[in-house]
């Protein structure tokens, strides 16, 4: 039932008094209600769910996290955190777990 | 599909779970909140790749798992009327009432539709104006804004023969419940991404505080989860619990304030019970006075229906994180997808059909496109 996806607007126009607009689902495309989000344009992503716009996927901001995944094991190998790699020190559990 | 491979990637996968394995030093349960990270976290066998420290407790968020019983009973009955349509989502035909379900009705002659959008059902009933047209309206607050609009919709455009069997849930309400319950493990949780895609973040911070967990809003792709293990197990470490967005693309803090206002107008909040788990105040939205018209339960008298769950069945146990799955005796034996005892069994979302799927088979896993909600 409840998904909740990704979709790129494709184009956008009134009906009924009600804004709605073609989303393309990576090939499948769907009518969408953009209500929620009035000010979506044509080629923005935006999280679809049963029919719904319910939010603009900010794509600046996937783009920061995806970074910071990136960035991750380096900084760790990097510069470490003194605090974190002491703290990691205890428990024969925890060093197992790295092992 | 853009947005959704990207945060599926392996290599950044292991490079968190590195992280995670850097940072922790003793025991912790975590408690995911939405059974769409449930599924996530099965699927790619999440529970199993990450240190033994971490222990995750799946939580009650399977919109269809925990609608109540005496509802679906009265689903049930409405949906047999020769007058009505009835409209859902297909997650809700399998799911058993007392002594049948939608698909039985359906083969019994109801005419029961499956629609991908609310706003399908009103369709249906602009286009069938001698038949009443009922919509089942379900799910947490993620679903609530389409429901809502839908209802806003009827009236505006005065579609008289439509109305909505409405069960909304509230996860906040959820998180105390589960606090204060003497059971309870649960040191932390996995906020559900979408619920605050349309609420925001303002609920929160004052049940961090109160019971002193970690709240982190978190996505459903694997990275997401992962990330939100990070930063919640970061925050156990160094003894912190504040509320945190490890899901930035898809959740602004006020959250999207033009459902917001559609809810306060559309709904107001109610007591609601829970299946397997209980009446939980405050949890859940009914109609608000101005839509009472379109409130199928105030259309149809349904009332008085005796209902009687499976004594076998341990789902309530499962939606409360106090068992898993494969610890009750029905599970694959008496209890399959097939022929569910309980709503676990049943939906994409819920944590029995999550193992059943991706542990107890053994086979090549069915491709989930998407991610569930709440």
């Amino acid at each position: 039932m409840c998904l909740a996806v990704p979709g790129k607007v494709m184009e956008i126009e009134e009906r009924d008094g009600t804004r709605m607009a073609t989303v393309d689902f990576g090939g499948v495309v769907k009518e969408v209600c953009l209500e929620y989000v009035p000010d979506l344009a044509v080629g923005e992503y935006a999280i679809v769910h049963v029919g719904f716009a319910l939010q603009r996927l900010d794509e600046e901001s996937a783009r920061r996290t995806l970074a910071l995944f990136e960035e991750l094991g380096l900084l760790q190998e990097e510069f470490g955190d003194p605090w974190e790699a002491a703290a990691g020190q205890d428990g024969p559990q925890a060093q197992e777990a790295r092992q | 599909m853009k947005y959704l491979d990207e945060f599926q990637n392996p290599e950044l996968a292991r490079r968190l779970l590195d992280d995670i394995r850097a940072t922790v030093t003793r025991p912790w349960a975590l408690m995911e909140v939405c059974g769409g990270q449930t599924h996530t976290i099965i699927r790619h066998g999440i529970d199993q790749l990450l240190p033994e420290e971490i222990e995750l407790i799946h939580g009650p968020g399977c919109p269809v798992c925990v609608t109540p019983l005496a509802v679906i009973d009265k689903a049930l009955e409405i949906a047999a009327r020769p007058d009505v349509i009835f409209c859902s989502f297909g997650d809700m035909l399998r799911v058993p009432g007392t002594d049948r379900d939608l698909f039985r009705v359906r083969s019994e002659g109801g005419d029961v539709r499956v629609v991908y959008s609310p706003l399908d059902a009103l369709k249906i009933a602009q286009q069938n104006p001698e038949r009443e047209v009922v919509f089942f309206g379900i799910g947490f607050e993620t679903t609530a804004p389409p429901n809502a609009m839908t209802v806003y919709q009827a009236r505006k455009l005065g579609i008289r023969n439509f109305s909505m069997l409405v069960s909304h849930v509230r996860v906040p309400p959820a998180i105390e419940a589960i606090m204060t319950s003497p059971s309870c493990r649960v040191q932390a949780f996995l906020a559900a991404g979408h619920v605050c895609s349309v609420m925001g973040m303002d609920e929160y911070p004052e049940l961090a505080d109160r019971f002193r967990v970690p709240i982190v809003v978190t996505g459903f792709e694997p990275l997401d989860i992962l990330e939100g293990i990070r930063r919640t197990v970061r925050q156990l470490e160094r003894g912190e619990h504040t509320v945190d967005n490890a899901y930035p693309r898809a959740v602004r803090a006020d959250g999207n304030p033009a459902a917001r206002a559609m809810l306060a107008d559309v709904f107001e909040v109610t007591d609601r019970s829970w299946r397997g788990i209980g009446t939980i105040p405050a949890s859940g939205w009914r109609l608000s006075e101005r839509y009472r018209d379109y409130d199928a339960e105030h259309r149809f008298s349904v009332e008085g229906i005796a209902t009687r769950e499976p004594a076998a069945c341990r789902s309530g146990e499962v939606l409360q994180g106090l068992i898993k799955p494969h610890e009750c005796e029905a599970f694959g034996t008496t209890c399959t997808p097939r022929n569910p005892l309980g709503a676990t069994m049943v939906s994409s979302e819920g944590a029995c059909a999550a193992y059943f799927l991706y542990r107890r088979l053994g086979s090549t896993p069915t491709p989930l496109e998407a991610t569930p909600v709440v």
